[in-house]
């Protein structure tokens, strides 16, 4: 009986106690997530080389490389890409400058928020795809129609996170401005903003995210420069190459975007504790 | 009881909580607005077009009612879609949340992939797959994909430890472990990550439609109606579009949540 215990012990005790990884192991640790894009970029290379599919639908890697350096060199991707970086700018700016204070407004006051949620609510349940049609009726695919459908993207999230933000705040951290009898204005410099800083961002991080992707969307289906026209220009000309590179960039940046963000995010998490 | 139905409509209105009247206002205040300048023809344009006739263009305009039928195929398609690629998602991050080396591999090159924007993938897609069904159902499948992959692995991965050893105290066969075991529980956050895959994939199913215009749907609608510049069509497009995201959201909501309670009792 007491030998059936100790096997049962044993079983639990293997699990949990973890081998110190040695070398060999690390190595492979290391290389393992480059083997399926390795494999992968072997197959469309011999797929590629043994002409097994026409080049219009899948261009050989090095004809995707040549024309990624062209684009680049020809300075079309620096181009498309500052088209889109401007959009992405204003469009955020107004959508962020325009959630912060609804945001507050809804966070701040409960006024505010009866009134306003349950129209905010039916207005977010409308995805961007909802809003290109509707505002190209109205602003033709002008810039106004890109930068508002960006600024929408970034808005709902913005809202949405500062104002659970400062709904979250401690009560104590009220009360104790209340008993300090802070002003108004001191309280929200002083209390409401730091406190509900963490959150706020997010919700910063996460409109810059869908503002990405709006972008996309809307330069893909509206536009007549940027990096998602580049992308449906190639398209059109047959041109997979550009396709595949248009993806490329559309990856990097997002993935650069992604990167600084949660930096600042952990920077900020660093100078101001969630509630500390 | 019966005499307050007799005390006018403001003493209904009274009995209706606060909060909801308050809500009310400015949707209210919307419509009248709306009607009150457009509907009585005080101002008319293109653009500014009747409440009534949004309403209407479903069942009384001809060109309206091929919403029913755009909207049929919408749905089929989305759910073509969203049954491959949920399944595939947690098919996928069920077996990596069970397997350290299939994951190190499989894992960071998805991650990877997840960065490039989706709708940049339609380019690529028809391309390959022409602008027929087959581009649009695997697109469709690739926006549920990566929830119901990312929220699975997850989930799969934050299964405490206590659980994998009494797994292994009992000896459970692997499909055994699987079926009585892992998913089980993860299935809170695999249910969260298909309630998502459910509602980017209908978004991805109009914009799909909306992007390759070809064929019926309710994306092609949209962009005929914006074609033919008929405003009526195109918002009672959009609002099917917003109705169908919503309650998708609401049903998915109500049965998950009748699925997870066993969890408390």
């Amino acid at each position: 009986m007491a030998s059936h215990t100790d096997a049962r012990l044993d079983a639990i005790a293997v699990p949990a106690s973890t081998p110190r990884p040695r070398p060999s192991r690390a190595w492979r640790a290391a290389l393992l997530p480059l083997l399926l894009p390795a494999l992968a970029l072997c197959a469309w290379q011999l797929a590629a080389s043994q002409g097994w599919m026409a080049p219009q639908i899948l261009p050989a890697p090095e004809q995707v490389w040549a024309s990624f350096v062209e684009l680049l060199e020809n300075g079309d991707i620096a181009a498309n890409f500052a088209v889109s970086l401007h959009r992405i700018g204003m469009g955020f700016l107004l959508g962020a400058a325009l959630g912060l204070a609804t945001g507050i407004a809804l966070g701040v006051s409960n006024t505010a928020r009866e009134y306003l949620d349950p129209l905010l609510r039916a207005l977010f349940a409308i995805p961007s795809i909802g809003w290109i049609p509707i505002l190209i009726l109205v602003f033709g695919i002008a810039e106004t129609l890109k930068i508002l459908i960006i600024a929408k993207a970034v808005f709902v999230p913005i809202v949405i996170h500062t104002a659970q933000g400062i709904r979250d705040i401690p009560k104590t951290h009220l009360e104790t401005a209340r008993v300090l009898r802070l002003r108004p204005w001191t309280r929200f410099i002083r209390v409401i903003a730091p406190a509900s800083l963490g959150p706020v961002f997010s919700g910063v991080r996460l409109g810059l995210g869908h503002a990405f992707i709006a972008l996309i969307v809307v330069e893909m289906l509206a536009a007549t420069e940027g990096i998602g026209y580049m992308m449906v220009w190639g398209r059109k000309q047959f041109q997979t190459d550009i396709v595949i590179v248009g993806m490329i960039v559309v990856g990097l940046a997002g993935f650069a975007l992604d990167c600084a963000l949660l930096a600042i995010e952990q920077i900020l998490n660093r100078k101001v504790p969630p509630h500390g | 009881m019966a005499d307050t139905a007799w005390q006018g409509p403001l003493a209904a209105l009274s009995r209706i909580p606060p909060r909801v009247r308050r809500g009310a206002v400015l949707p209210a205040a919307l419509v009248l607005a709306w009607l009150a300048v457009v509907d009585t023809g005080f101002a008319r344009t293109p653009l500014l077009v009747p409440l009534h006739q949004v309403l209407s263009a479903p069942f009384v305009d001809p060109d309206g009612r091929q919403i029913w039928t755009a909207l049929a195929a919408s749905l089929a398609r989305a759910t073509a879609g969203i049954a491959l690629g949920a399944s595939a998602g947690v098919a996928l991050g069920v077996s990596l949340g069970l397997s350290r080396p299939l994951q190190r591999g499989i894992a960071p090159t998805l991650h990877g992939l997840r960065q490039i924007a989706l709708f940049a993938w339609i380019p690529l897609l028809t391309a390959w797959f022409g602008t027929g069904e087959i581009a649009k159902v695997v697109f469709i499948s690739l926006s549920a994909f990566f929830p119901a992959f990312l929220n699975t692995e997850q989930g799969v991965r934050a299964i405490a430890p206590a659980y994998w050893e009494t797994a292994a105290v009992l000896r459970l066969r692997p499909w055994r472990r699987v079926t009585k075991m892992v998913l089980p529980a993860a299935l809170p956050a695999i249910l969260i990550g298909l309630e998502i895959a459910l509602l980017t994939a209908w978004i991805g199913t109009v914009g799909a439609e909306y992007a390759i215009g070809v064929g019926r749907g309710l994306g092609s609608f949209l962009v005929a109606a914006r074609e033919l510049f008929r405003m009526d069509l195109v918002l009672a497009g959009v609002v099917a579009l917003a109705l169908v995201g919503y309650a998708c959201n609401r049903a998915s909501r109500h049965v998950f949540s009748r699925i997870i309670t066993w969890r408390d009792r």
